[in-house]
């Protein structure tokens, strides 16, 4: 697989504040790339830098082999994006934004094609009125709508489900399932919400305070063998004594007050619960959360950090 | 560029705020007009009471004095119209959070603050257009044609009718000049704020103080008021000063002091060039983060 983007090094500075520093990552053909952070990671730097928005203050951006700096023109041509909120002119129609925006990515569609591509998003009915009476999930859709108009090879999404309903995520879900599978696009999507990348994403990068912390395979991250199993026990020290002569005893990664943290794979939970029982424990909670999530957690709620999966 | 114009221009002139300026103008001058129309002769008598009292051939309450007296209320206040587009350009764009999307696409910074000024420009002349329209042509359909009359201080100048009609057109384009400096100057910082309100006000301030510089004669400013642009703006009054023989007999298309005339011009445009080069030095390296 060609990479299509190729991140070395990058570091954006402003003034003191280190917004993004140091990250490498390499997107390749045909990628749904999960860009995951908290609020104020440095997501939105990093995709505003592959964009051009801003200037890195260090590092270097390679897309579809190019250097960014260096053909920005001819690379911008191949991209769709939809940078945080889809702001568009409000006094202007659906048809015209879509219509302004073909032009200025260099296309010029007639006006069935511009329908068409109303017609997608589901906006055809609502063409010739303003942007202005939109809902924000009408205004998400236009926004991807401009996003595709020129057919683009990579497409940028920043956060693309914020402020929509339920059903506005799962559209937006399905619109990038349909986009990398029919029309072979290359996805680079970023969220702070981890199961929204889980969903979509085959490979993903976490970022945290501007470092990359983790990178890798989806499904590799997401091992069934590396849940979390956090198990609350009325009786917790007659049941902690009993465990050291068990095999589960070493697979406790915590051991606080009335909790116990196993790492355990998917099979492992039931053989632990009916352990649990046997050696007389009273269970009040048996809880799986994946490792992943857990240190994901962790980076959002610092206190309760779990060294789990890091370890 | 051609398409980015293209675009610009429909952005500018599908926004209703872009017509509040045309309105304006109608109104302010339709009031002049019908108070001139109604209550001319009081207006008259007030301004020949400094003279004393002499005979002048020919009715003074025409067209072209109608639009010079227009001209002079007018051109004080519109680049407070000028302004409310120009400061509107990139600062509205950021507002709005389309600024991002534009930069994203494949095209040059320049190329597209570039059109994006020609663009503003346009709307300028097209509004000097219309308020040549409407102070020109509609005082001559509405009060006809005569020699014009000047008043300046103690002085009274009679322009003949037939010498008049190209002093205006020049008037226009030399105004021209002047409020795109104003569109120039409100366009670049534009560039710093993240909504309109921000570069309108600024440019306001910035006319109102240069004026009170120039207009105060303090020594100290004496020195800096040739390089400022608002000791230029009202120089369109010099195609009205003319020459005159041994007889005092105005001499036909003459100007008096046209170098006067042409430095101005100079400085209005290096202003224009000015405001517009460095903005496009700073909107290249810019990052935008609205």
């Amino acid at each position: 697989m060609a990479a299509i983007i190729k991140v070395d090094h990058l570091s954006k500075f402003f003034k003191d504040i280190r917004a993004v520093e140091d990250i490498s990552f390499t997107v390749e053909e045909g990628d749904i790339y999960g860009f995951l952070g908290q609020n104020g990671a440095g997501k939105s730097t990093t995709i505003r830098m592959l964009l051009t928005l801003i200037e890195p203050t260090k590092g270097s951006i390679e897309i579809f082999g190019k250097n960014l700096k260096t053909n920005r023109k001819e690379i911008l041509r191949l991209i769709g994006a939809v940078i945080e909120r889809p702001d568009l002119y409000k006094y202007l129609t659906a048809y015209e934004n879509l219509s302004i925006f073909s032009r200025m990515s260099g296309v010029r569609l007639s006006r069935k094609q511009l329908m068409d591509q109303l017609e997608s998003v589901g906006l055809a009915a609502r063409a010739l009125h303003k942007v202005k009476t939109y809902s924000q999930g009408m205004k998400q859709r236009l926004g991807v709508a401009v996003a595709l108009v020129h057919n683009p090879q990579l497409i940028i999404l920043d956060e693309p489900t914020n402020g929509l309903d339920p059903q506005g995520i799962a559209d937006v879900r399905n619109l990038i399932l349909h986009l990398s599978r029919h029309q072979k696009k290359t996805i680079f999507v970023s969220s702070h919400l981890l199961n929204e990348i889980e969903m979509v994403a085959n490979r993903m990068l976490i970022l945290d305070k501007g470092k990359k912390m983790v990178e890798g395979n989806v499904r590799e991250l997401f091992d069934p063998n590396r849940i979390l199993v956090k198990v609350e026990i009325d009786n917790p020290e007659a049941i902690r004594e009993k465990i050291k002569t068990t095999r589960w005893k070493d697979l406790i990664r915590e051991s606080t007050n009335r909790h116990l943290l196993f790492q355990l794979n998917r099979q492992q939970i039931p053989e632990l619960t009916r352990d649990l029982i046997t050696m007389g424990a009273s269970i009040l909670a048996v809880q799986p959360r994946h490792s992943l999530e857990e240190y994901f957690l962790s980076l959002t709620t610092p206190n309760q950090h779990v060294d789990a999966f890091t370890n | 560029m051609w398409t980015l114009l293209q675009i610009e221009l429909f952005k500018i002139f599908k926004r209703p705020r872009t017509y509040i300026a045309f309105v304006a103008i109608a109104a302010i001058v339709s009031l002049i007009q019908l108070a001139l129309y109604l209550d001319g002769d009081t207006y008259m008598d007030f301004l020949m009471q400094s003279l004393g009292s002499f005979e002048v051939n020919g009715p003074i309450m025409n067209g072209y004095f109608v639009c010079y007296t227009i001209l002079q209320t007018l051109l004080v206040h519109v680049p407070l119209l000028i302004a409310l587009i120009g400061g509107d350009m990139i600062a509205g764009e950021a507002n709005m959070g389309t600024l991002r999307l534009l930069i994203s696409k494949p095209i040059s910074r320049s190329t597209l603050l570039l059109s994006k000024f020609i663009a503003t420009t346009i709307y300028t002349l097209l509004l000097l257009v219309w308020m040549s329209i409407l102070s020109l042509g509609l005082s001559i359909a509405i009060f006809g044609t005569s020699d014009l009359a000047i008043f300046q201080s103690e002085l009274f100048i009679q322009i003949p009718k037939s010498d008049v009609f190209w002093r205006y057109l020049a008037a226009f384009c030399f105004a021209a000049l002047a409020m795109t400096t104003v569109a120039a100057l409100s366009f670049f910082l534009s560039l710093f704020a993240e909504n309109s309100i921000g570069p309108i006000v600024a440019t306001m301030s910035i006319i109102i103080v240069f004026t009170i510089l120039t207009t105060l004669g303090l020594p100290l400013f004496e020195r800096i008021n040739p390089y400022l642009f608002t000791s230029h703006m009202l120089g369109w009054k010099g195609f009205f000063n003319v020459q005159v023989d041994a007889e005092n007999n105005v001499i036909q298309g003459s100007i008096d002091g046209v170098s006067s005339i042409f430095r101005s011009a100079i400085i209005l445009f290096a202003h224009i060039m000015f405001f517009v080069g460095g903005g496009i030095l700073i909107f290249r390296k810019k990052d935008v983060l609205s």
